[in-house]
């Protein structure tokens, strides 16, 4: 039975190996067509929407990119509007989101007591699930005007009276405007930014954070000198998460920035942002008009892809900056 | 038990779904204009309980249903804007009206009800040009003598969305207003002079209750559900007129069809001594020389069916149905044009 068995072994092993190998093959090939199919897919809609605005974005290249007169009917299109819209509600979103996730993912990972951290945990992820159209109904009939009755009339009494910013707060309390959509896209931001912090923060050697301790570091200290330098690239790689999301947002955003075309320097009055123009006028825009929507589609492309660069350059220069 | 109760409930069903189709059920494909799907989803299900015929009507816009009917997918597309002659015989296509409603000035001023302001029409563009800025206005004074004004602002409220509903009432705007019509012009979208944008009729309406003192417009239907304030007009012929069905169909039956070549008249400001001045229809708009003639001739039938029995229903949803007059030429317009 052994003598049997004996010169069997290395032949199945063998085939064992030769087994694994192509295993290891096929599953390789797998996970490349999987890393493919995302870039197929990015590169498919990068080319469509070029190809569906090719008529703006090459007939009208200057006009669309330098002037912010958006004329469906004498068909000219200036997409400096939207453009302006866009960054300046992200901008917002991201001013405001960035202190109080870091406040939330501090909070739950270092301060709060183990019981409350899973159900204040889960109500944040919570809050990343509701779909967006809910965020702006809850902004046009809640929010806006919370805002027009309580927040725009001190605004414009109190910061609005000061130089040079005050005309940032200038205007009529209408409730609806850039402001409050950078206000909402912070709302809708935090639950990802704070989730993708609390994780990293999670992360930190206990033995860092106990050393810092005993050579008598307060708490803010560990945070800012151990913690944060620790998880930089991960933190920063949430906030980009979440400037992302801001930058691409629609439905909410539609609700409550107003929709005017106008580029106008108080943060009270309304604008309007790329993503929010298409939903609104591509289901009527036919020939010139349709083109310049898709167009629009493919500069939130360049924009977010801007975006993401200047990420990584900062991300790169701190940490040649710390001789990493 | 359960199993036998199950296998029966499966013959009955796959008897049924036999029956069905042996009957020779026909299934219509629309697409466009969202301004007439309530009315045509009410008429659709009345008329499938009828004839066992089926009409799926997409409510994607009245561009997307322009785009579908050339494009041959549909057997019919519904426009709120109509096609020009050159573009109806380039492929083709013939049109003709479904249906009436009316747009209405939606307000927001505090200490005025419903039907109380009046407006006229070049008052109206000029608050629209964010020429007129204020409600106590002289423009605006001297159209309502006895009524107590306020010295507010005025907000004005517009679609942002590309909409059949801004193109009649910029269609309106422009014919009452010379300034309106070289700054502006008319079109589903336009570059608004001033205002704010909201999505859809909701958003409209929900811009107009929360700002005080903003003007905005508005479908009737939609205005009459949700119990917005209106304002009446002066119209062409200088009568102050309160939007309900008699005014538009007025309008309608006012409008000079006669001279008007595939139906292509938009029927804003029309002359009738009673007739609202932004009322609107929306066209069908199908091929004179079918791809598929037993669809298009089911789509004729529903559409007969509908002038003639779907009023009842139109009037509910607060649309008002083609005078009679009009659907004697529409009729017309089918038998000489359209090969069946």
């Amino acid at each position: 039975m052994n003598a049997t068995s004996l010169p069997a072994e290395p032949r199945e092993s063998d085939q064992r190996a030769q087994r694994d190998a192509r295993h290891d093959r096929i599953f390789r090939l797998i996970l490349k067509a999987c890393a493919l199919l995302v870039l197929l897919a990015l590169l498919g809609a990068a080319a469509s929407t070029l190809w569906g605005g090719r008529e703006v974005l090459f007939g009208h290249t200057w006009e669309f990119l330098t002037t912010s007169d958006w004329n469906p009917v004498e068909n000219k299109y200036g997409a400096l509007g939207p453009i302006f819209g866009t960054l300046v509600t992200s901008i917002i979103a991201i001013v405001l989101a960035v202190p109080i996730s870091f406040g939330i993912a501090l909070f739950l990972s270092e301060i709060a007591p183990s019981w409350l951290r899973t159900p204040v945990a889960t109500a944040i992820e919570l809050l990343a699930a509701i779909p967006s159209i809910i965020y702006g109904m809850w902004g046009l009939f809640v929010f806006v005007p919370f805002m027009a009755d309580h927040v725009e009339p001190k605004l414009s009494a109190t910061l609005g009276q000061l130089p040079i910013i005050g005309a940032l707060f200038d205007g009529p309390p209408l409730g609806l405007g850039i402001l409050t959509a950078g206000i909402v896209l912070a709302v809708m931001i935090i639950p990802f930014i704070s989730s993708v912090m609390r994780e990293v923060f999670q992360t930190v050697p206990t033995r860092l954070k106990e050393s810092a301790y005993a050579l008598g570091s307060t708490k803010w200290e560990v945070v800012w000198d151990i913690m944060l330098p620790y998880t930089r690239s991960a933190v920063i790689g949430g906030i980009f998460l979440g400037l992302g999301r801001a930058l691409g947002e629609t439905m909410a955003v539609t609700f409550v920035l107003g929709n005017s075309y106008d580029i106008q320097a108080s943060l009270l009055m309304p604008g309007t942002s790329i993503s929010s123009s298409i939903a609104n006028e591509f289901n009527e825009a036919v020939g010139t008009h349709r083109s310049a929507l898709i167009a629009l589609g493919f500069l939130l492309f360049v924009v977010t892809f801007i975006v993401l660069m200047i990420a990584r350059l900062m991300l790169r220069r701190l940490s040649r900056k710390e001789g990493n | 038990m359960f199993k036998s109760m199950k296998t029966r409930i499966a013959i009955v069903v796959a008897a049924a779904t036999l029956f069905s189709a042996a009957a020779g059920a026909t299934d219509i494909t629309g697409a466009g204009s969202s301004f007439v799907y309530p009315v045509l989803s009410k008429w659709s299900a009345t008329y499938a309980e009828k004839t066992g015929n089926h009409i799926n009507y997409q409510s994607i816009g009245s561009g997307g249903g322009i785009a579908q009917i050339k494009a041959g997918t549909v057997d019919f597309g519904a426009s709120d804007k109509p096609l020009s002659e050159a573009d109806l015989n380039a492929k083709g296509l013939g049109q003709f009206p479904i249906v009436v409603g009316g747009i209405v000035p939606a307000l927001n001023v505090p200490g005025i009800k419903t039907g109380q302001l009046v407006l006229d029409g070049p008052t109206l563009a000029k608050i629209f040009l964010g020429k007129i800025k204020t409600w106590n206005d002289p423009a605006i004074a001297k159209l309502n003598p006895g009524v107590k004004l306020p010295s507010m602002r005025i907000n004005v409220v517009h679609r942002s969305d590309g909409s059949g509903t801004s193109f009649n009432f910029t269609n309106f705007l422009s014919k009452v207003s010379p300034e309106w019509k070289s700054q502006v012009g008319e079109g589903t979208a336009v570059k608004w002079p001033t205002g704010i944008g909201g999505k859809g009729n909701e958003g409209v309406s929900a811009y107009v209750g929360q700002l005080k003192g903003s003007i905005g417009y508005v479908e009737y239907a939609y205005a009459l559900k949700n119990h917005i304030n209106y304002a009446l007009m002066k119209n062409a012929a200088g009568k102050t007129v309160k939007p309900d069905s008699e005014t538009f169909s007025a309008a309608a039956a006012t409008a000079d069809w006669s001279h008007a070549k595939d139906f292509h008249l938009i029927m804003t400001n029309a002359p009738g001594a009673n007739a609202w001045p932004i009322t609107a229809t929306t066209w069908a708009i199908m091929y004179k020389k079918p791809k598929n003639a037993a669809n298009t001739k089911v789509v004729f039938d529903f559409f007969k069916w509908s002038y003639e029995h779907g009023q009842k229903q139109a009037e509910s949803l607060d649309y008002v149905p083609l005078p009679d007059s009009l659907v004697k030429r529409i009729e017309n317009y089918w038998n000489t044009q359209f090969s069946k």
